[in-house]
């Protein structure tokens, strides 16, 4: 059970938190939910690249992960911006609610 | 120089007369405008009379225009013309009768400058005719007639049409008529005889038709000239046929073609030619069955009912037969027809005329009649004697139509002779005139009538182409012929007066301009027999046959033809009884006549009565012309008409109509086509697209969700390709 | 050893609040939970020897990014949303399709073994430098464009946020 750590549980985490934050984007109504489970989504893919950066001796990878971590910051921002202006139009925050360019 | 060079002349005086009318003489001769009150005497007279119309000089009438000084000259030049006419053809048949050849032709031009062609004989041939005069004796005798009779009938005119409208008009188309029938005469083949054949059918349509505010007249104008033209087309098809088969026209061409040809036993083309051009004669000559138009035709002008009804134009039929005696004298068949319808026609048309209360309507009858026997007198052979018929009912028949004129001028109008009795004390003149002529044409001895009818007789019974049936007929007509002329007679002059009272009142002789052609021609009709005496009367020398001799060379070679069938030998004794029988038949006629309408006048209405449908049917003319309505006017034309009119409508209009709805329905065709096919196929491409759009539309459902659903299920795909790998 | 553990304690904090974060009604519950996977997350860095980023996450992630949820959500009236359907009507596919997604990863991921995504010859950890250091010489050399433009972007993402959330006037 506690046999020593490889790369392998590190992507198998990572892979969890994909699955779950995946889940998460496409399963629940709430727009912030959604961006929280984007969030999730983002942490597996740096806890990825950080394992690989750690096991490959490369700092590129942590590079990325900072990278990472401020595009998020950003992104979240915009993101919730845009809710707020969606919010005030439609006063609704269900992602299934917004069907503008349904057919 | 000689006379004859110019015997182109005589056709073209009364040619210039007829021009000068018709360029001038509406201003000579000014006519008035005819208001209602002119017509109304008209009218009023229109309701009692039916046939003659004039105006009483002495009434003083509405139209009193005989004030134009300028008619005088009408008067003179009009007649004056046919003089010259006269003067001219008197010399040149003089001049002609020195000859020892007694044939003259003048040439002015070629006419017809045709293409030449093969005769049915395989000869060559040109297709011409020229504008050619012939004299030789039988037109000799022809253009005296015409020109004698024609002028004596002109002076009489002066008289009976001086105070009628259209004076000139009279004159000129009577010129035109006289010039039309010289040239018919005259002509040296005969494509220019068919120019004045047409000719005097124009003239006699624009005469008969002169009263032309008249319906009846115009009417009857129609009908002679429409009958006429049946025969015409006849004619035409036989002058054809003489081009393709003798390769011309020219009489002594076609003479000299036929004179050494065998005579045709049985129907052959030659026969074919002449029962063609006897057609012609039918219709211009009023025989049977193209002779109705005749009795219609006394609605012209009484003058114009005597020359061109009676002494000329109706015998052009004749004079054509006997130039054409080579021909007629080698179709035995034809010929036979000619003798038979003449004499058919001639006792139809007595029969007829023993029960007509109109004076010109016997007359009428009685001139078809007597054309019968010309006709019948040609289809024996004896073409002289046809001829010699012809000159001497010219006088006598023109005597009687111009006395019946003279008759009806004095009555007003009235030509009913049950309205007229009594006369020949007031119109003595007119009388005994007209006895002359009754007995000339009843056959009394000494007369002209009686020596051409009688040698017509004759010759029925002993030419070898005779028969005694042909005799019989003949005999029984001159019966007829006497006893309906003498009826005539009594009718009109003997017994009590029926006039009525307002006209017997101002019954007068007529004036010497009429009475002196009366004279003139009582004269013809009493003396101008005697150059046709009976061989039979040995007491009378050849100089009172000269006639007969003076034609003989034209009917040469006709006579030898006959000679050679071997002429049955006939006694002398034969000819008298015949001559005999026929004095006495004349006689017997005229008797009966006097007692039935002098002696007895209360019989003739018991026989009527008694005679039942046998008077019906001969007053009404044997029916003849309700037949021929029937059968061409109901059945032909207007039969004819209606099947057209359904032929147009049925097939014609029913094609138009078919192309029309065939139009329709390829359009329907083509529509739907065009809708459900080429429209089809866009609207399918629309709905396979759409139909297509439906599977995908649902993809786009608007739902940002479902495109990360999506975008999960890519990647599944992607991952899973990979595995499977 | 106790390598093992941590990290087995550290994924179950990520996980356990990973899932929590997506099945709480309560929207700030979902945002209290997404800071515990976090911190979750932040642990495993720090196992992986990425102080820095274990630094940078929490006061980044979590002290700025939550926060301004957080925030968001505070000013977004959440209070009837909670009442209502939380999941949408394509949970089922959706979540079948994500757990073939997470099977097929985890099979490529597991069939190499144990030793796998690992180099022939192990990189030593690095003489003496510092986890801060080794990234500060990379990140202002290697990468300093990237870097130049991150900041862009983050200039970039202030103003559009500004712009959106920005009344109409």
């Amino acid at each position: 059970m506690l046999e020593p750590i490889t790369p392998v549980h590190f992507l198998l985490l990572s892979a969890a938190l994909l699955l779950v934050g995946t889940i998460g984007v496409l399963t629940r109504r709430n727009i912030v939910v959604i961006l929280m489970s984007i969030e999730l989504i983002l942490n597996a893919v740096n806890l990825n690249l950080v394992a690989f950066s750690r096991y490959f001796g490369e700092p590129s990878g942590q590079v990325f992960a900072i990278f990472v971590i401020t595009m998020a910051a950003a992104e979240t921002a915009v993101a919730l911006g845009i809710l707020i202006a969606l919010f005030r139009n439609r006063q609704t925050v269900f992602a299934d609610e917004i069907d503008l360019l349904k057919w | 120089m000689q006379l004859l060079d110019w015997i182109w002349l005589i056709p073209l005086f009364p040619l210039a007369g007829a021009v000068t009318m018709l360029l001038v003489g509406r201003r000579l001769d000014p006519q008035p405008k005819l208001s209602p009150v002119a017509l109304a005497p008209e009218l009023a007279r229109e309701l009692g009379r039916d046939t003659h119309h004039h105006s009483d000089p002495h009434t003083g009438q509405a139209h009193t225009h005989s004030g134009s000084r300028w008619r005088g000259l009408i008067s003179w030049l009009c007649p004056g013309t046919v003089f010259l006419s006269l003067l001219l053809s008197v010399g040149a048949v003089l001049e002609l009768a020195q000859k020892p050849h007694k044939v003259h032709e003048v040439v002015l031009y070629s006419w017809l400058a045709g293409f030449s062609f093969t005769t049915y004989a395989g000869q060559a041939a040109r297709y011409v005719a020229d504008l050619g005069f012939l004299l030789d004796p039988l037109s000799a005798v022809m253009i005296l007639v015409v020109t004698f009779v024609g002028f004596v009938i002109h002076v009489y005119s002066i008289g009976y049409m001086g105070h009628e409208t259209g004076y000139y008009r009279f004159f000129g188309y009577l010129n035109l008529f006289v010039f039309f029938m010289l040239m018919l005469v005259l002509a040296n083949n005969y494509a220019l005889l068919f120019v004045g054949w047409e000719g005097v059918g124009l003239c006699s349509y624009l005469l008969i038709g002169f009263y032309f505010h008249r319906k009846s007249a115009s009417d009857a104008g129609n009908k002679a000239f429409i009958v006429n033209r049946i025969g015409d087309a006849a004619f035409i098809c036989g002058l054809l046929l003489m081009f393709a088969v003798l390769g011309s026209v020219r009489f002594l061409d076609v003479q000299q073609a036929l004179e050494h040809q065998e005579m045709e036993t049985g129907f052959g083309i030659l026969s074919l030619i002449a029962l063609l051009l006897f057609i012609g004669a039918t219709g211009k000559s009023a025989q049977v069955p193209l002779y109705v138009w005749l009795p219609d035709a006394m609605e012209g002008p009484t003058p114009v009912s005597a020359l061109i009804h009676a002494a000329t134009m109706v015998t052009a039929g004749v004079y054509m037969v006997a130039r054409s005696s080579v021909l007629y004298s080698l179709t035995p068949v034809t010929s036979g027809l000619v003798a038979t319808i003449g004499a058919f026609t001639a006792i139809l048309a007595a029969s007829i005329a023993l029960v007509q209360t109109d004076i010109k309507r016997v007359l009428a009858y009685s001139t078809v009649s007597q054309l019968g026997y010309m006709f019948m007198a040609a289809g024996v052979g004896a073409y002289w004697v046809a001829i010699f018929h012809l000159y001497t009912h010219a006088f006598f028949k023109a005597l009687l139509f111009l006395g019946a004129g003279s008759v009806i001028h004095a009555l007003q109008g009235e030509q009913d002779i049950r309205k007229m009795g009594g006369l020949k004390d007031r119109i003595p003149v007119t009388y005994w005139t007209m006895v002359i002529a009754s007995l000339a044409i009843a056959g009394i001895p000494g007369l002209a009538g009686f020596f051409s009818k009688d040698e017509i007789l004759w010759q029925a019974y002993s030419s070898p182409w005779g028969s005694t049936a042909l005799w019989a007929v003949g005999t029984v007509t001159a019966l007829m012929t006497a006893f309906y002329m003498w009826r005539l007679m009594f009718l009109t002059f003997h017994g009590p007066s029926r006039v009525e009272p307002h006209v017997a009142a101002h019954i007068h002789e007529s004036p010497r301009v009429m009475t002196i052609p009366l004279l003139i021609l009582a004269a013809g009709s009493a003396l101008g027999g005697w150059i046709g005496v009976p061989k039979a009367w040995h007491a009378f020398g050849d100089q009172f046959r000269l006639f007969e001799h003076w034609l003989e060379p034209v009917f040469e070679t006709a006579n030898l033809r006959l000679a050679m069938l071997g002429a049955v030998e006939h006694s002398v004794q034969e000819e008298w009884a015949l001559m005999g029988l026929s004095v006495l038949v004349a006689i017997a006629g005229i008797a009966l006549a006097r007692y039935l309408y002098v002696v007895r006048p209360e019989l003739p209405d018991r026989i009527r009565e008694s005679s039942g449908p046998i008077y019906q049917v001969l007053r009404n003319k044997w029916y003849v012309d309700e037949l021929y309505y029937f059968l061409f006017v109901d059945g032909l034309a207007k039969g004819g008409g209606r099947l057209l009119g359904r032929f147009d409508q049925a097939v014609i209009d029913g094609w138009v109509n078919g192309t029309a709805w065939f139009t329709r329905l390829t359009s329907a065709i083509s529509g739907w086509w065009d809708f459900w096919v080429v429209d089809g196929a866009v609207r399918l491409l629309a709905f396979v697209v759409k139909v297509l759009s439906y599977p995908v539309r649902v993809l786009q459902t608007g739902y940002v969700q479902a495109y990360a659903l999506a975008v999960v299920l890519g990647a599944a795909a992607a991952l899973g390709y990979i595995f499977l790998r | 050893m106790w390598n093992a553990l941590f990290f087995y304690l550290f994924a179950l904090i990520a996980l356990g609040g990973g899932v929590l974060v997506i099945t709480r009604r309560n929207a700030v519950h979902s945002a209290l939970w997404l800071v515990v996977s976090l911190l979750g997350v932040a642990g495993e860095f720090l196992l992986l020897g990425a102080e820095f980023l274990f630094a940078v996450q929490i006061i980044l992630y979590i002290g700025g990014v939550v926060l301004l949820i957080l925030f968001v959500i505070m000013l977004v009236n959440l209070d009837q949303a909670a009442r209502m359907r939380q999941f949408n009507r394509q949970w089922a596919i959706a979540g079948l399709c994500a757990l073939v997604v997470g099977a097929e990863i985890a099979y490529f991921v597991w069939r190499g073994g144990p030793q796998a995504f690992q180099l022939a010859t192990p990189v030593s950890a690095g003489p003496g430098e510092g986890n801060v250091e080794q990234l500060a010489d990379v990140l202002f050399s290697r990468y300093l464009l990237p870097f130049e433009i991150a900041s862009l972007l983050l200039l970039v993402a202030v103003i559009g946020s500004v712009v959106m959330a920005k009344k109409r006037s």
